[in-house]
């Protein structure tokens, strides 16, 4: 079999993984029920209160910044670079390409030392501060590990040794319309996509989990209104 | 005073490096055969605990949306390893928030994730084995569930839920904890923690009748079990005894009787605590709470106001609609139930007590925001009301207030040492560690502002900051309830 072939049954099967595997977490999730209120109060009293307390740990991390300044730097850098560099590589598999992608696109190109900037900088904390080396397992490390090498060899393709982008580009639209054609064999390259693989199989059975588990969280998306509104879910509706 | 050192209290709080196993040996007196056949465990350690504790494990988090996303989703930021007290005080890493997580958590991975089963090393996952039981029974009873680390994890963990499922399944092989098993005993049993009879109680309340009378000149009731009164109050049993806990009943007393509103207590509920939701029970807590309801229903009232507690204020504002609701007997004119504090709050905003401010002017006051009003509850209409309305009543009955500093009060603030179920005398160096953050930032204001009273609103800081302020080198007297304060500056008798 050519490494085209592996390469795009490998995507088919990790593009699986990812969908069902994290469809089953989120299907697991929302049909547990949270049988009492334990909003982390003050909490908002109403629903359009909850969504915009969400949506600013979302967008600024909010509680993270009340917490720490360094993990919030490293942190919110990190996924706010991650944001853009998944938008610039929306050209890679959109023909033709849409229009905000190219707005994105310079942004895009410094968001990968961004991202680097970013895992550095929690990884760093990860070996230096006591308290964070004793809680971290060896897969803590790799996983900054995993996104770091996937970030360099990213960046390796665009300022040391360029691959041919026209030819990916029609491996990726050929995945996606059945009509595969033939991967360009950079070994940079080759690096790259296996390490974004990797990190597409491993999603749905890690702590990848807390993006959408965030919105599950009932002390963050509980409204507070016990008194007013009944609230009765599992074993406390029997 | 024992065998420990008292943490210094330094010039500037300081994120202590770890000393990994100080505190391995903290450990409170394990529950005897006949406490948990009371709240209906095994009486001791089951033959296979191994495979119940597993399976019961499994059982939780299949039943609690809260375990099931909080165990997949710590990405170990460390945002929170600073943020408890008894890390603070203590110096154990187990004590970081999660660290004491990942005891349950690296368990659960084990033996319900696809990852802890094929590679547990890489992941953290760990065996249950006797030593991690162990670990367990310690640091689970090194959380007072006070749910500081939950405000600032970035999706909100909360190692509370963590810490109330770890001490049910050890309940559920039989290694249940003296202290919460027992108590619970005595409510099934007796209506309260203290044990206290109803006869006991009548006596009690009719000997503080006279006591008042002696003080003031005036005929305060303080009526058990009346029929048709407005209000149901329910109070932590502290209040009914102790000191600083009965100034506190004096002082709801002397509101009640200004206010005109007829009122009672209940010699058959004669208990706000509910200790079941310490040790995660649900069975324990909607039997516990159950006792109000039937209570209420038999006396006729129109409101149930709740006393000066924490835990017991959280379970009320916020379980007790779901667990024991709905409350469509009552008089839907008023919160239900209510706090004390909106009670008063509301009389004193429509000028229904009269306050003689100067009564309060040789206390200089800071207050102490209880964990589980600041961070579990609220009061009033708007979040934060519980912030507000304490200090308003404060600043309304007494002339010097001071707060101690932002990062400790409010939701930020630093639970007393003691609650969650850990107040007992054979965890006495946990609690004086674990009250080190919170007498760093008394000890500013004492400094600063001469502050010399301590106010709370909750059973169990009262009585744990009565003990422990002499580890710190303050008075014991120095702790009081808000509505001591209150109480001292209502002037009785008839209105201009
Ligand atoms: S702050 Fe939250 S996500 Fe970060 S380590 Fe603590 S519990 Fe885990
Ligand atoms: S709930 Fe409170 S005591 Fe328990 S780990 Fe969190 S901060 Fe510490």
């Amino acid at each position: 079999m050519s490494l085209s072939v592996i390469y795009a049954l490998l995507f088919y099967a990790a593009t699986l993984v990812l969908v069902i595997g994290v469809a089953r977490k989120i299907a697991i999730y929302s049909k547990t029920p949270q049988p009492l209120k334990i909003p982390t109060t003050p909490a908002p009293l109403t629903t359009s209160g909850v969504v915009w307390r969400m949506a600013k740990e979302v967008a600024v991390f909010q509680s993270l910044f009340k917490s720490n300044k360094w993990i919030w730097l490293f942190g919110w850098l990190f996924h706010v670079a991650l944001a853009l560099v998944l938008m610039r590589h929306l050209r890679y598999v959109t023909e033709p390409v849409w229009f905000w992608v190219n707005w994105v696109q310079p942004f895009g190109k410094y968001a990968g030392f961004a991202m680097l900037a970013g895992l550095g900088g929690l990884w760093l904390r990860r070996i230096v501060v006591d308290r964070v080396r004793y809680i971290s397992s060896p897969s803590d490390h790799l996983m900054l590990l995993l996104l770091m090498a996937i970030a360099v060899s990213g960046l390796a393709m665009k300022y040391v040794d360029h691959t041919d982008i026209v030819a990916l580009k029609g491996f990726m639209l050929g995945l996606m319309y059945f009509d595969w054609q033939p991967l360009p064999g950079n070994p940079l390259l080759i690096t790259h996509l296996s390490l974004v693989l990797l990190l597409m199989f491993i999603f749905p059975i890690s702590k990848l989990l807390h993006a959408p588990g965030l919105f599950f969280s009932p002390t963050r998306n509980q409204t507070d209104n016990p008194r007013e509104v009944r609230h009765v879910a599992g074993w406390s509706a029997k | 005073m024992a065998d420990f050192q008292t943490p210094e209290i330094r010039e500037y709080p300081l994120i202590p490096h770890i000393k990994p196993g100080a505190m391995a040996h903290s450990k409170p007196y394990l529950a005897k055969p006949d406490h948990q056949a009371s709240v209906g465990f095994p009486g001791e350690l089951v033959e296979n605990w191994h495979d119940v504790a597993v399976a019961k494990l499994g059982e939780l988090v299949s039943k609690s949306r809260a375990l099931q996303v909080f165990l997949d989703i710590c990405v170990k930021c460390g945002a929170c390893t600073d943020k408890c007290h008894y890390y603070l005080g203590t110096e154990d890493p187990n004590n970081m928030p999660v660290a004491r997580q990942d005891l349950l958590r690296g368990v659960y991975r084990r033996h319900f994730t696809f990852a802890g089963k094929y590679f547990p090393k890489l992941v953290g996952a760990i065996d249950f084995t006797e030593e991690v039981r162990d670990q367990w029974y310690s640091y689970f009873h090194q959380c007072s569930q006070c749910r500081r680390c939950s405000v600032f994890c970035p999706y909100g963990i909360d190692t509370a839920e963590i810490s109330m499922a770890g001490r049910e399944v050890l309940d559920a092989i039989g290694v249940g904890q003296k202290y919460c098993n027992e108590i619970l005993g005595k409510v099934h049993k007796v209506g309260n923690n203290l044990g206290l009879p109803g006869p006991a109680l009548i006596d009690t309340l009719e000997g503080l009748e006279e006591d008042v009378k002696e003080d003031t000149g005036v005929d305060v009731r303080f009526p058990v079990n009346q029929k048709g009164a407005e209000v149901l109050l329910i109070t932590p049993s502290a209040d009914f005894f102790a000191e600083p806990h009965i100034d506190g009943l004096i002082g709801y007393g002397k509101v009640f009787h200004q206010a005109g509103i007829s009122w009672t207590v209940s010699s058959y509920a004669s208990e706000a605590a509910n200790f079941s939701m310490f040790i995660g029970s649900h069975d324990n807590l909607k039997r516990t709470a159950m006792r109000i309801r039937e209570a209420a229903l038999e006396l006729g009232v129109k409101r149930i106001v709740v006393g000066e507690c924490g835990h017991a204020w959280r379970v009320a504002y916020s379980f007790w609609n779901t667990l024991i609701g709905p409350f469509d007997f009552l008089d839907p004119k008023y919160p239900a139930p209510q706090h004390i504090c909106e009670l008063t709050y509301d009389l004193l905003k429509r000028g229904a007590l009269k306050i003689d401010k100067e009564a309060n002017d040789h206390r200089r006051i800071t207050f102490h925001d209880s964990c589980n009003v600041a961070r579990a509850s609220r009061m009033g209409n708007m979040p934060g009301g519980q912030f507000i309305i304490p200090r308003e009543i404060l600043k309304t009955v007494a002339n010097n207030f001071f707060d101690m500093a932002p990062e400790t009060i409010h939701e930020n603030t630093f639970c007393c040492g003691g609650g969650g179920g850990l107040l007992t005398d054979d965890l006495m160096e946990l609690r004086v560690k674990g009250a080190m953050p919170r007498m760093q930032a008394l000890k500013q204001v004492v400094d600063d502002n001469d502050v010399n009273t301590l106010v709370a609103i909750c059973a169990i800081c009262k009585t744990q900051f009565a003990k422990t302020l002499p580890y710190y080198k303050h008075s014991m007297n120095m702790i009081t309830s808000l509505h001591h304060v209150v109480g001292d500056a209502i002037v009785l008798g008839g209105k201009d």
